[in-house]
């Protein structure tokens, strides 16, 4: 079944055409990875389905619910309430986590569950131990962000985004901002999601590891889908010029 | 000497009304000024900015005699000194206040508020919760900064004849020919601003937990 559906999606900062015509679905259970050059409009795709930026023209549906399309040359989003069900469908974990500083990190899991969920403060508490102990964070409930490693912290915010049970998580670059060990951690939480079927969206530098957790992987370059296909097909044969040369440079 | 403390202690009691009157007023009107300045709707803005402008660009001695003589010469209105020194005061703290608050708001890094909005919080819900608490401690040095000049400004009441501490000490000394009236009043400024100091080392120091 499909989750995600990206219809011709358009997207431009003043004449910067960064997203040009993206078109793919994500049906349940699957890992798509999005690998592409720098500036290629990767974070701005995450962006515009985690509702951070507004599209020009195309259509996106989200678990059967329209989030935006185009009609006769203007773009309709969907009203509040469904924009506001459809953002809960979707978590997203940030390159550089942006947690809550102030806030311990049992407080940075159960702050949404209560405000936006509202869900009872024991039940919340409950759901992010529980999570803690997944990431291997249970010791660390009481500290604050500030005291935990970069490996630490993105840990915490998988946990922050999976405590509202998203339907989809998408991550932008998850280990761009950690030491090579450190990325190992948190590659090993993605895998793990990814053995539980959680359907994800990962935009990535790590192209070993994307060939190794995707279903599927999309090649990214000025802003449009230049191949897309399964790990293997596309890191071993790939059909475009452009896609070669892209993961050559990579030491692929 | 025996009539001196209590009109010290009169004054005094002036000098510590405006300081407080002025941060009450002023502490949530520079939130509103602030706002204001922030504001996408470019008329709000620029009246703001000029407002903050005046405020920030003219000594505030020339304020208090605008915001007291300006009534009466413009509508031949006269009103109370005490009062028209606390609306000069506040006037003009608010904008040093508003300028400190929005400073700290656009330091927040703009990823706190994508988190929040991911997780679904509301605006006002992300502003409250997320963004002041963060805002609060980063300006607590600036704030401190401000009312230390707060405490050493309140002399400048005088000007339209309020009697505040300094005037009294300095009334005080030309009738008793005795700079020791003066010595008293520095000396309240300066352990009053200790304790001003004291008050907001111990604020920093208590969000200190994290950084
Ligand atoms: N808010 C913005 N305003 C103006 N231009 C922007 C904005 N956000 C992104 N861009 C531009 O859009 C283009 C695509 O950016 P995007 O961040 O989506 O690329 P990316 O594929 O994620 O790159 P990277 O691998 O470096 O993260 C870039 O040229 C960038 O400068
Ligand atoms: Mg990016």
């Amino acid at each position: 079944m499909s989750i995600i559906t990206v219809e011709n999606v358009v997207k431009s900062f003043d004449a910067l055409g960064v997203l040009r015509g993206i078109s793919f679905t994500l049906n349940e259970g699957e890992v798509l990875s999005i690998i592409g050059p720098s500036g290629s409009g990767k974070s701005t795709l995450l962006r515009c389905l985690t509702q951070l930026e507004r599209i020009d023209s195309g259509r996106i549906e989200v678990c059967s619910m329209t989030m935006a399309h185009s009609t006769g040359g203007t773009i309709q989003y969907a009203d509040a309430k469904t924009l506001k069900q459809i953002r809960l469908k979707l978590g997203l974990v940030f390159q550089n986590f942006n947690l809550f500083p102030h806030m311990s990190v049992l407080r940075n899991i159960t702050e949404a569950q209560v405000n936006v969920l509202a869900k009872s403060k024991g039940e919340a508490v409950a759901t992010a131990r529980q999570l803690l102990a997944k990431m291997g964070l249970e010791e660390k409930e009481d500290a604050y962000p500030c005291h935990l490693s970069g490996g630490q912290q993105q840990r915490v915010s998988i946990a922050r985004a999976l405590a509202l049970n998203p339907t989809v998580l998408c991550f932008d670059e998850p280990t761009s901002a950690l030491d090579p060990e450190l990325t190992i951690e948190i590659l090993k939480v993605i895998k793990d999601l990814a053995k539980e079927k959680m359907t994800m969206i990962v935009v990535t530098h790590e192209m070993a590891f994307a060939r190794d957790i995707s279903d599927r992987v999309i090649f990214m370059d000025e802003g449009l889908i230049v191949e897309e296909g399964p790990p293997d097909v596309l890191f071993n044969a790939p059909a475009k010029e452009r896609t070669q040369r892209f993961l050559s440079r990579y030491g692929q | 000497m025996r009539n001196l403390l209590p009109l010290l202690l009169a004054g005094t009691i002036t000098t510590l009304k405006i300081f407080v009157l002025t941060l009450l007023f002023s502490i949530p009107l520079g939130a509103l000024v602030a706002r204001g300045r922030m504001s996408k709707n470019p008329i709000v803005s620029t009246v703001i900015n000029i407002y903050i402008m005046i405020m920030r660009g003219t000594p505030l001695i020339l304020q208090l005699l605008f915001v007291y003589f300006g009534p009466y010469y413009l509508f031949g209105a006269s009103y109370d000194r005490f009062t028209a020194v606390i609306i000069g005061f506040v006037i003009n703290y608010a904008a040093y206040f508003a300028e400190i608050y929005r400073g700290g708001v656009q330091s927040i890094p703009i990823g706190q508020w994508e988190a929040s909005l991911v997780l679904g919080f509301s605006r006002a819900h992300t502003f409250t919760h997320v963004i002041v608490p963060q805002v609060v401690k980063r300006i607590i040095p600036a704030m401190g900064n401000e009312v230390i000049t707060l405490v050493k400004d309140t002399a400048l009441a005088q000007t339209i004849g309020v009697a505040e501490l300094f005037r009294v000490a300095q009334s005080a000394s030309a009738r008793q020919f005795s700079t020791t009236p003066i010595v008293i009043a520095g000396l309240f400024y300066f352990i009053m601003n200790g304790v001003v100091s004291r008050l907001f080392d111990r604020f920093e120091k208590k969000l200190d937990y994290y950084h």
